[in-house]
């Protein structure tokens, strides 16, 4: 039965909310933490932040990631920065305004107080990476350097030259080893959750697989935290990495937790394009190109010459032409929609005409060549190592690329699931960022939630735990779970069909990508989801795996990842399908302006989505979350 | 373009391998060179082969978990690239190329191109961090860090902890992954005032697991997709003497 859900937001004024929770949060004593033990999974900076902190505190860890380090984790790869309100440039920010712009941002589809929380925390979050020693970029006073981002007017973004991610990572990688030696932490890499076990409505373990060694592994703990990241990989081709996967929310979401507005996916406008069927990947060139980079593509769709031999006459600079007032900089959302636009009409470029041109040409005339390196000669070097082309002397080709999961497991103030005992953090939720998140705020996310927000909430769940026992592994729920885990991994081996994981992955992914990514449509959506269900049966029937089960087996991690992937999307296109508006990255062709526009439809769909498992992937239950907006007025997101 | 492979091939740590040979007929110079690989792997599948198992994940060269000898050279033959990095276009039509794992006694094999770098994670949690928690931090403009130091720690922190520097060694010594931990903290006013005690637990931790010494070969700085100069184990060097001499 759907019901209308309740998100347990602490009392007072929007600033006061998070002190609040504070000052009235139960509260273990540290000789009683030493006796409580707490599963991570995931390494990035949500699991590795929450990991490290909670440790330090004295509680027991058990840290878990896929990769061969923790180091690994995919927050490696963000390149642009992080958001912090220090207000160091002295533009008129605030707490207010970032938590503004960053509702405005996610077209007022995320909630007033988690929203408000993020901005509050996000300069405790520099500090901490500075003390750690991240080389954060300097001014020659020795002061930290801001940058601005996308979708907001002041400078608040701070990086680390294009490695922001990275060097996060490694300040909170290395905060973990740190407690890994104190004895505090037990790590296993390259293991992979499988299941979650619940016992009498509550986390207490999880069910991990050795990849090396293919044994399953039941590990138990008072409580259960999933870092696991988003699964915007579900595209397949996407700026994720390989091993980027939905398993652990998704197994998650079949054991009750459930899944909040699943189908917001961000697609990012300037990644590289696909160059043939065989590409595994698509990798991201830094947004910050926008800033000198204009975007173009030939006015005539027949155009066949040179990119450089077109005149400027019988060009098209749509972003420019459309929003005069942002110009290339507008959102991510409207940037990569745009393109779509034209690449629809048929005007793409490049041999597959599935890009746009970014071309440097009049910046270079402008800036001259020196200055122009200063800013991006690391990305135009990338760019030719990839694409084998000089970017100084011909434009870019960047298409739209899956990038970020706005969806996630739903959770409510304390970022704990509907599971009691069981937390989710970082990308792996769907809290903060509404129906788009705005550039920078997700680094700073997974931090605030594992470094500041996760160990208060936990400790206040856990202070009511401190005497109950751990499960035994011995428990009748883990042989269950690793009897059922065991018949469906040797069911891949003995299906012997002729198809690979790999081969059902991509042709999702194509489904996915062209009928629930940048516009959906009721017909595109019904299309989709009937041809999942026959992926789906196929897949069934016809999967090759080849090897065995109790070894190191690639084929077989992939062909758990696609199974997921396979119910996961059809969750995605019905929470696409019900939502009858426009909001965000979510664009429903039916709910448009007469320009082209969003059109959001506050009166009817001012709640969020949570899906809450229902025997079968078919058949979930929605249940509500009112949006209550207390303090701000939602007002029409306007970039013209 | 067709591409002949010799694979290293061997099942686990304590089992024989050897090289096996493989041929691919319709390699597009486009590819990467782990695409290429895929390719093969859905070939082996197919026929009811096992697949040539091997380390990657973000395939954008910042993660460090691909990495194999690519006709001798760690990550492959072009500069300052990860194998992920690589793309086919950088051989040619016909040409042999000889694939084989990361080979050092610090780092065992667990099947065909992958190995176990878990050694390097060990020679972190020896000291390579500031040691400071969660909420003890203070205001960070309060520690200026000049942007000449926030540059030099920038370039040892770069290092993406692959272990090609490891694998081009004769040696096997990890002194390049070891001193550019040393290196980015003691380039930071944070950084230094545990410069002692770190270098001396790291570089001991590093003795104490199976890597070689340093001899000053620099075949590292070649390999490394980092390009992380040797000059950052020179300062490791000069670290390590003086936190000597004042008996740490
Ligand atoms: C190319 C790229 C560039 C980006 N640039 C920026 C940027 O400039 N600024 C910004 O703010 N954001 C950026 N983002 C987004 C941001 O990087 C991510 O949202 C954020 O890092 C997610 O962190 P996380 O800790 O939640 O997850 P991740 O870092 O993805 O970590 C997930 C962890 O979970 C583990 N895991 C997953 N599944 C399992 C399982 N089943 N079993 C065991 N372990 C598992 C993995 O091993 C890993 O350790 C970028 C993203 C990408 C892809
Ligand atoms: S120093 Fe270079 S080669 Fe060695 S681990 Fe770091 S990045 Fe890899
Ligand atoms: S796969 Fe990440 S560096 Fe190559």
């Amino acid at each position: 039965m759907a019901k209308d859900i309740h998100a347990n937001i602490p009392q007072g004024d929007l600033k006061d909310k998070w002190s609040n929770y504070k000052n009235q949060a139960k509260l273990v004593s540290p000789n009683n933490r030493k006796k409580l033990d707490i599963i991570v999974v995931g390494t990035g900076l949500a699991g590795a932040s929450a990991a490290a902190s909670l440790a330090e505190m004295g509680y027991n860890i058990k840290s878990f990631c896929f990769q061969d380090s923790p180091r690994r984790a995919h927050s490696v790869a963000a390149q642009g920065g992080v958001n912090a309100m220090k207000n160091y440039k002295n533009d008129g920010d605030s707490v207010y305004r970032m938590f503004y712009d960053t509702l405005k941002g996610g077209d007022f589809r995320s909630r007033e107080a988690n929203t408000y929380r993020l901005a509050e925390c996000s300069a405790s979050l520099i500090d901490q990476a500075v003390a750690q020693g991240v080389p954060f970029g300097r001014e020659y006073s020795g002061y930290l350097r801001n940058r601005s981002f996308g979708g907001v007017q002041v400078s608040r973004t701070f990086y680390a030259r294009g490695q922001t991610g990275q060097q996060l990572l490694l300040g909170s990688y290395q905060a973990l080893m740190r407690q890994t030696e104190a004895g505090k932490v037990q790590l296993f890499a390259r293991h992979e959750m499988l299941e979650l076990i619940t016992i009498d409505g509550k986390a207490k373990g999880i069910i991990a697989r050795n990849l090396d060694t293919g044994k399953l592994e039941p590990h138990s703990a008072h409580a259960v935290v999933l870092a696991t990241g988003g699964f915007g990989k579900i595209y397949y081709l996407s700026t994720l990495a390989m091993g980027c996967n939905a398993s652990a929310v998704w197994r998650a979401h079949k054991k009750g937790a459930w899944m909040a507005n699943p189908s917001w996916t961000q697609i990012h406008p300037t990644s590289l394009p696909q160059s043939g069927t065989y590409q595994s990947k698509l990798t991201l060139m830094s947004e910050s190109l926008r800033n000198d980079g204009r975007i173009w593509v030939p006015k005539d769709k027949k155009e066949n010459r040179k990119p450089n031999e077109i005149p400027e006459e019988e060009r098209d600079y749509y972003l420019e032409r459309k929003y005069p007032a942002f110009g290339n900089l507008a959102p991510r959302d409207i940037a990569s929609r745009s393109a779509k636009e034209q690449i629809d009409a048929g005007k793409g470029v490049g041999p597959l005409k599935n890009a746009v041109y970014l071309d440097f040409k009049h910046a270079l005339k402008e800036h001259g060549k020196e200055i122009i390196s200063e800013r991006y000669d690391n990305l135009f070097k990338m760019y030719e190592k990839i694409t084998g082309v000089n970017a100084y002397k011909e434009p870019m080709k960047i298409s739209p690329a899956a990038h970020f999961s706005m969806g996630g497991l739903w959770v409510d103030y304390d970022l704990q699931t509907n599971i009691p005992g069981l937390f989710a953090i970082g990308e792996a939720n769907f809290s903060d960022h509404g129906a788009n998140r705005l550039g920078a705020n997700s680094l700073l996310q997974a931090c605030v939630d594992g470094y500041y927000i996760v160990p208060y909430t936990l400790q206040n769940y856990l202070a009511d735990q401190i005497q109950v026992e751990k499960p035994a592994i011995n428990h009748p729920a883990f042989i269950a779970s690793v009897k059922e885990i065991k018949a469906q991994l040797q069911e891949f081996i003995q299906n012997k069909g002729n198809k690979t994981a790999e081969e059902y992955h991509r042709e999702l992914g194509k489904i996915l990508y062209d009928k629930c990514g940048l516009s959906r449509s009721k017909k595109g959506l019904e299309e989709a989801i009937t041809s999942i269900k026959t992926l789906r049966k196929n897949f069934s029937e016809n999967l090759l795996v080849p090897g065995k089960e109790e070894e190191i087996n690639s084929e077989l991690e992939k062909a758990g990842r696609v199974k997921d992937y396979l119910e996961l999307a059809e969750l995605m296109c019905l929470d696409a399908l019900h939502r009858e508006e426009s909001c965000g990255a979510h664009f429903r062709e039916e709910h448009q302006t007469s320009e082209g526009e969003a059109k959001r439809n506050d009166k009817d769909f001012c709640y969020s989505a949570a899906w809450e498992w229902n025997k079968t992937a078919s058949t979930p239950i929605l249940h509500k979350e009112p949006l209550v907006f207390e303090f701000v007025k939602p007002t029409k997101r306007n970039y013209k | 373009m067709e591409i002949h492979l010799k694979i290293w091939r061997q099942k686990n740590q304590e089992s024989k391998g050897a090289l096996k040979n493989y041929t691919l007929t319709e390699v597009n110079p486009a590819m990467s060179f782990l695409e290429m690989l895929d390719m093969l792997n859905l070939k082996l599948a197919k026929n009811g082969e096992l697949p040539v198992e091997f380390d990657h994940d973000c395939r954008e060269g910042i993660c460090g978990q691909c990495g194999m000898m690519i006709n001798g050279i760690a990550h492959g033959p072009l500069k300052n690239t990860t194998t992920c990095q690589l793309h086919m276009r950088s051989f040619k039509d016909g040409d042999t190329i000889y694939i084989e794992p990361f080979r050092a006694k610090a780092f065992p094999i667990i099947r065909d191109l992958k190995v176990d770098r878990t050694s390097l994670d060990t020679i972190i949690a020896a000291g390579g961090y500031i040691s400071v928690n969660t909420g003890q931090a203070p205001e960070a403009n309060s520690i200026p860090v000049t942007h000449h130091e926030a540059e030099s720690a920038f370039d040892a922190a770069a290092c993406i902890g692959c272990g090609a520097c490891v694998a081009s060694c004769k040696n096997a010594s990890a002194a390049l992954f070891t001193a550019s931990k040393i290196s980015h903290f003691a380039n930071l006013p944070q950084g230094k005032k545990e410069s002692a005690e770190r270098t001396v637990k790291m570089v001991n931790r590093m003795d104490e697991l199976d890597f070689g010494h340093c001899t000053n070969t620099e075949a590292c700085q070649v390999e490394c997709p980092q390009d992380i100069s040797v000059l950052h184990i020179a300062r490791m060097n000069y670290e390590y003497n003086k936190a000597k001499i004042k008996k740490i």
